[in-house]
């Protein structure tokens, strides 16, 4: 039967307007990821040559020098990433704990929340600043623990989001049949509810991880940077990030080839973090 | 009848003992995780009360009018907001008009036109664009977009914007690559995966019924997204948005790397400028008193700033999910 429209004009400039809408949104995403593609080629090319036994045996060469390679920077940047995993987590479980098992009945809970997504998103050297004024300039010189503690300050509201959103997903009747077999409040909050959502804080640390180890805004005033291999913690401490931001505005062609080899591993490592994470998480649900 | 009585017995003594003791250990839970969660609260205290005091010499001499004075001199100890607001506010604004459009299409895509096979892996794909950390963002600007920038991109604007009236002068000036607009354009990049994640799971959260009754009423897919799914999702899409600009207003190293540094007012966007963040990553390295004085005074104001926008999207945010029901 042959189709009869009262209006076919309109119909046309619908049919057009859905074409093109549905064609630029194609283009948006085709451009979104023409751009991700660009930016990980760039780099793997840029960032391969660098990447040799040097990189990971030496430490930062002198400006002008050739060879050299990031060992302080890496040994650094492990040491204060995991010092901030080790403050970080228990502060941001326990309160994404309180959260999720007393939230709904305090104003409390309402504002930390409030105040947890605010720093989550907060600019990150303004937290450098708070650090440094508190921490490096009270004490009088720049440290790792600095670093640390401003990092931190970043993965405890990542952290704490992620708990409490893995905590309220665990259905409520394996706590009531927790509570219904006489288990007092914190044993359920530890024992039943945490343990279900193992596998969700753990991807939280995960991305936590991730976001804290491309951080450098707030590294730049209070790890600083160290030209020397060094695993004081009290001292200025060598880190990836504001190595590669060093080296890369240096008109030295030794130096920028190793900023590239540093940006190459962070990339990496927190793309690897970030599918591992999502593998953690996929499995659980599934 | 009291606890007590009701339970009689040995065995019954035996419970209570067990009971008062959990009521104890359960207080004490209590306390500690609402500890560690007023812990959060009182860092967030403490970063604004420690940059108020910081930043107090300069404010105390120069005001309020710190704001809007369109001075940056170390030498003299002069010093004036304006330039980084201005630079801060207008990379952000170029970031977000193209980020935006460019989001709302990714997330118009994911959710409507992409074959379901394809979904989850550009779903993941746009995810993983928004964990790069912004120094990579930043490497990218300096040593690839820049350059291409200068040789095809500025040039082509001079020529065809730059020669129009009004707008002409934003286009103007030498062509380096570098500049607010390179900022801009680098920032974009940043923050569109960004919106365009929750532009997407905002899009998500539709109740299939509003579409496919839409779509049973005969609406083309554009319709459907331009008249049910963008009122519907109207506030988180905006909560998204600004969610985004809190995100590009306070960024450091993606902008650091290509806005060229320099503390001065100019009106055409090629030139290169500089934003509060940059600033502060520039110059607190060797800054003296007064001068750290002015950058802590700047970093506040970044910091009043990104609350505000961060908090009315929090808000829109809620109220969204609220209209939605949830």
């Amino acid at each position: 039967m042959q189709q009869t429209l009262s209006n076919p004009n309109l119909y046309r400039r619908r049919m057009l307007a859905n074409r093109i809408g549905l064609t630029l949104s194609m283009g948006a995403m085709v451009l979104g990821l023409v751009v991700l593609l660009w930016i990980l080629s760039v780099l793997f090319a840029n960032g391969l040559s660098a990447l040799d036994w040097n990189l990971f045996t030496q430490s930062t060469p002198a400006p002008g020098t050739e060879g050299g390679g990031l060992l302080n920077a890496i040994v650094g940047s492990l040491l204060i990433v995991g010092f901030t995993v080790l403050i970080a987590t228990p502060i941001g479980v326990f309160a994404g704990v309180y959260l999720a098992e007393y939230g709904d009945q305090s104003k409390t809970a309402e504002l930390t929340r409030f105040v947890t997504d605010i720093m989550l998103s907060a600019p990150s050297i303004v937290l450098g600043l708070f650090v440094y004024a508190i921490l490096v300039a009270k004490v009088g010189h720049f440290s790792g623990w600095a670093g640390t503690v401003a990092l931190s300050l970043i993965g405890i509201p990542v952290m704490v989001r992620t708990t409490e959103n893995m905590l309220r997903l665990v259905p409520p009747t394996l706590r009531e049949a927790a509570f219904g077999l006489g288990a007092p409040r914190w044993k359920v909050a530890t024992f039943i509810t945490l343990r279900a959502a193992k596998s969700g804080v753990v991807t939280g640390l995960l991305l936590a991880i991730a976001r804290i180890s491309g951080e450098t805004a707030p590294l730049l005033f209070t790890a600083l940077n160290n030209q020397f291999f060094s695993s004081d913690m009290n001292q200025p401490m060598a880190n990836l990030p504001v190595v590669i931001f060093q080296f890369a505005m240096s008109p030295y062609d030794n130096w920028v080839r190793l900023a590239w080899g540093g940006a190459l591993l962070i990339t990496l490592t927190v793309l690897l973090l970030n599918i591992v994470a999502r593998v953690v998480i996929r499995d659980k649900t599934a | 009848m009291s606890l007590s009585e009701a339970v009689g017995g040995r065995d019954g003594q035996h419970m209570l003992a067990i009971v008062r003791r959990q009521r104890i250990q359960d207080f004490f839970f209590h306390k500690v995780t609402l500890g560690f969660s007023l812990l959060v609260l009182v860092a967030l205290l403490g970063i604004i009360g420690s940059l108020f005091v910081n930043a107090w010499p300069a404010f105390q001499k120069f005001g309020l009018g710190f704001i809007w004075r369109v001075e940056w001199d170390i030498v003299n100890e002069e010093f004036g907001a304006a330039i980084a607001i201005a630079g801060t506010l207008a990379s952000a604004a170029i970031a977000l008009l193209i980020a935006v459009p460019l989001s709302f299409g990714v997330a118009l895509f994911l959710t409507e036109t992409c074959p379901v096979w394809l979904r989850r892996p550009l779903g993941t794909a746009v995810e993983l664009l928004a964990a790069v950390p912004s120094i990579i963002y930043g490497m990218f600007g300096l040593f690839i977009f820049a350059p291409l920038f200068a040789e095809y991109g500025q040039p082509a604007l001079q020529s065809t914007l730059g020669q129009m009236p009004l707008i002409g002068s934003l286009f103007g000036g030498a062509m380096n690559g570098i500049g607010v607009l390179a900022a801009g354009l680098v920032l974009s990049f940043m923050v569109l995966p960004f919106i365009a994640a929750v532009m997407r799971d905002v899009f998500e959260i539709v109740p299939p019924i509003l579409r496919e009754s839409a779509y049973g009423l005969g609406c083309t897919t554009w319709e459907v997204v331009r008249r049910v799914v963008l009122p519907y999702t109207q506030k988180g899409v905006i909560g998204g948005v600004m969610l985004g600009l809190g995100r590009a207003l306070g960024e450091t190293m993606a902008v650091t790397f290509v806005i060229g540094n320099s503390n001065k007012l100019s009106a055409s966007l090629f030139a290169p400028g500089t934003s509060i963040a940059s600033t502060l990553a520039n110059e607190f390295g060797e800054a003296a008193d007064f001068h750290m004085s002015a950058l802590f005074a700047l970093g506040f104001l970044l910091f009043v700033i990104t609350f505000f926008v961060l908090a009315i999207a929090k808000f829109l945010v809620i109220r969204g999910e609220k209209a939605k029901g949830a």
